[in-house]
């Protein structure tokens, strides 16, 4: 599975990630990553077709309660905690890229 | 040194005030942090302010609560209204939380006094607490040598008296393996006993919320006064916190605890020794004390190095740039995400966002997450075979005493410092590591009692019992 992982794949988890690398970055993680899943190949000798999977360690399922109007955070108070906010929204660079 | 449980007791009697017992901690703290650095942040005017407000209501003839004065820290990756939270990293630095943690306002409505917020190892991630952003804690036995992770500030900060009571987060170990090389208790508690509300998510399937102290009663206290349902925390147990402390002096007599068969390979001899010593005592005082195997957790730390940085990179995805923290330039919002984080996360953090982002992607998912989860059904099985015929479990709790700097610098090789610990976070069952003697150096060892869900009275009895018959320790 290490070979499995080149440096384009690295590349492609970077930017699915949203982390931009450079090519030493690249080569470094490849590197790193390659060790862990090195490793994690020793659960591919266990036969586990009759295990199911496990997601969460406790049985709670449909958690609920009433639906009580309660006390909300100050819109202000966490716009303040942004980079760039406008007009009582957060505000970010174009999504398409082009000039707004 | 103070316990919890004395100063609480002093302050409600008015026999001490609360601001003495503040400023003895600042003083110790101003004496010796600038060399060990267990705090990214000592709030010293908000402590003084709270501390007051405190001698205030026992000079009205009110009872401030079970916490009266007691100063406590939090890890750094705590929520707390009006104080900057970082979980040390850069990424983070600078945002203050519009609200508390439940465990903080839980710990402040019992009279607790907040003295600030301890380092970590960024977004929890690691077991030293080398990979904070803002530089590692020492450990105040050896200051040449780590407190252990991820949370070695809070763990440090309670061995070197800064506070008496200090909280983190565990997902792997992050409580129990600083707890155990820094020579104070630790506790991880069953899943879902702690509200998490307010506590930065890293791995949700495995972070739970639990204490560092300096004895067993005085975690017992702490989980008494933390624990039980928060309507705000969806995966909370909807049950009232356990009565822990009424059961601590009942003994080990005719309880079943197993040796944990494969907590014995891999693991410096010098540990071995000490939990021969505590095995051999527990069945001294009347415990039924055998060996057990419990085959699934030689798998169980690549299980989990599979899910927890696949949950990872999904709590991780919101330090975008966008609502807090910060943001590096691009010309569009694909480019300032990329930006942002890339010069926001270190090494650690980025190498398990994008282990757990190619788990979980299309042609891999099935073999590496699907698999773990599988894997990890595993260690609930053989758990609950182990338990069928034994009321607790017992192993080290770090495979070694604290080690040096920089001296684990493979990813294997500093992932398998958690093989003890690990299993626990699969299985969602409680754990507590008690300072048991010394190995090498002189440095502390750890040992673990492990019990079934919902098991911790029992727990903590036979911690209390390893506690009374522990060497003694000469520093």
């Amino acid at each position: 599975m290490s070979q499995a992982l080149s440096r384009d794949d690295v590349a492609h988890v970077a930017r699915l990630a949203r982390i931009d690398l450079d090519p030493d970055e690249v080569a470094h993680f490849t590197d790193h990553l390659g060790k862990i899943l090195d490793h994690a190949r020793q659960l591919e000798s266990l036969d586990l077709s009759d295990v199911e999977p496990m997601t969460h360690p406790y049985p709670l399922a449909n958690v609920l309660r009433d639906d009580v109007v309660g006390d909300t955070l100050d819109r202000s108070e966490v716009l303040e905690q942004a980079p760039d906010a406008d007009d009582g929204q957060f505000r970010v660079p174009p999504i398409l890229g082009e000039a707004p | 040194m103070s316990t919890v449980r004395k100063i609480a007791a002093d302050v409600r009697s008015g026999r001490r005030s609360a601001t003495a017992v503040l400023e003895e901690h600042l003083a110790t703290i101003d004496a010796r942090d600038g060399e060990i650095h267990a705090f990214n942040l000592v709030t010293r005017d908000q402590a003084r302010e709270a501390a007051a407000a405190v001698d205030a209501a026992v000079a009205a003839g009110d009872d401030p609560g079970p916490m009266a004065g007691v100063p406590v820290a939090y890890k750094d990756n705590f929520c707390t209204a009006g104080v900057e939270t970082t979980c040390s990293s850069k990424i983070l630095e600078g945002w203050v939380p519009p609200y508390d943690a439940t465990v903080v306002g839980r710990m402040t409505a019992a009279g607790a006094v907040m003295v600030g917020k301890t380092n970590l190892d960024e977004f929890a991630m690691g077991s030293s607490t080398e990979n904070s952003a803002f530089g590692p804690t020492r450990n105040p036995h050896d200051l040449d040598r780590v407190p252990g992770g991820s949370s070695g500030g809070s763990a440090a900060a309670v061995a070197a008296g800064f506070a008496p009571l200090s909280f983190g987060s565990d997902t792997g170990g992050s409580i129990r393996q600083p707890a155990s090389l820094c020579g104070v208790v630790g506790v991880k508690p069953t899943y879902g006993m702690v509200s998490r509300y307010g506590l930065v998510a890293f791995a949700s399937s495995f972070d739970q919320i639990g204490p560092f102290t300096t004895d067993v009663a005085d975690a017992a206290l702490a989980l008494e006064v933390i624990g039980g349902h928060d309507p705000a925390d969806s995966t909370s147990i909807p049950l009232p916190a356990p009565d822990l402390q009424g059961g601590l002096d009942d003994g080990v007599e005719g309880l079943r605890i197993g040796v944990i068969t494969e907590m014995l390979e891999g693991i410096d001899e010098d540990v071995v020794a000490q939990l021969h010593v505590a095995a051999d005592a527990l069945r001294e005082a009347g415990a039924i004390v055998d060996e057990v195997s419990v085959p699934a957790v030689e798998y169980g730390l690549t299980a989990y190095y599979l899910i927890a940085p696949a949950e990872a990179s999904s709590n991780l995805a919101r330090y975008d740039g966008v609502r807090y923290g910060l943001r590096a330039e691009g010309t569009n919002v694909e480019e300032m995400n990329s930006a942002t984080r890339r010069r926001g996360f270190g090494d650690e953090v980025t190498a398990r966002v994008m282990l757990g982002t190619f788990a979980l992607s299309a042609g891999y998912y099935d073999a590496y997450y699907g698999k773990a989860q599988r894997v990890r059904s595993l260690t609930r099985r053989d758990f609950d075979a182990a338990y069928a015929d034994h009321d607790l479990l017992l192993s080290p709790t770090s495979p070694s005493v604290a080690f040096r700097f920089g001296e684990r610098s493979d990813p294997m090789m500093m992932y398998r410092c958690d093989m003890c610990t690990i299993p626990s976070n699969l299985s969602g069952d409680p754990a507590i590591s008690v300072p048991f003697g010394t190995g090498d150096h002189g440095l502390p060892v750890g040992i673990q009692v492990l019990a079934p869900a919902l098991a911790e009275p029992t727990m903590f009895r036979a911690a209390a019992a390893l506690e009374q018959m522990a060497p003694e320790v000469t520093q």
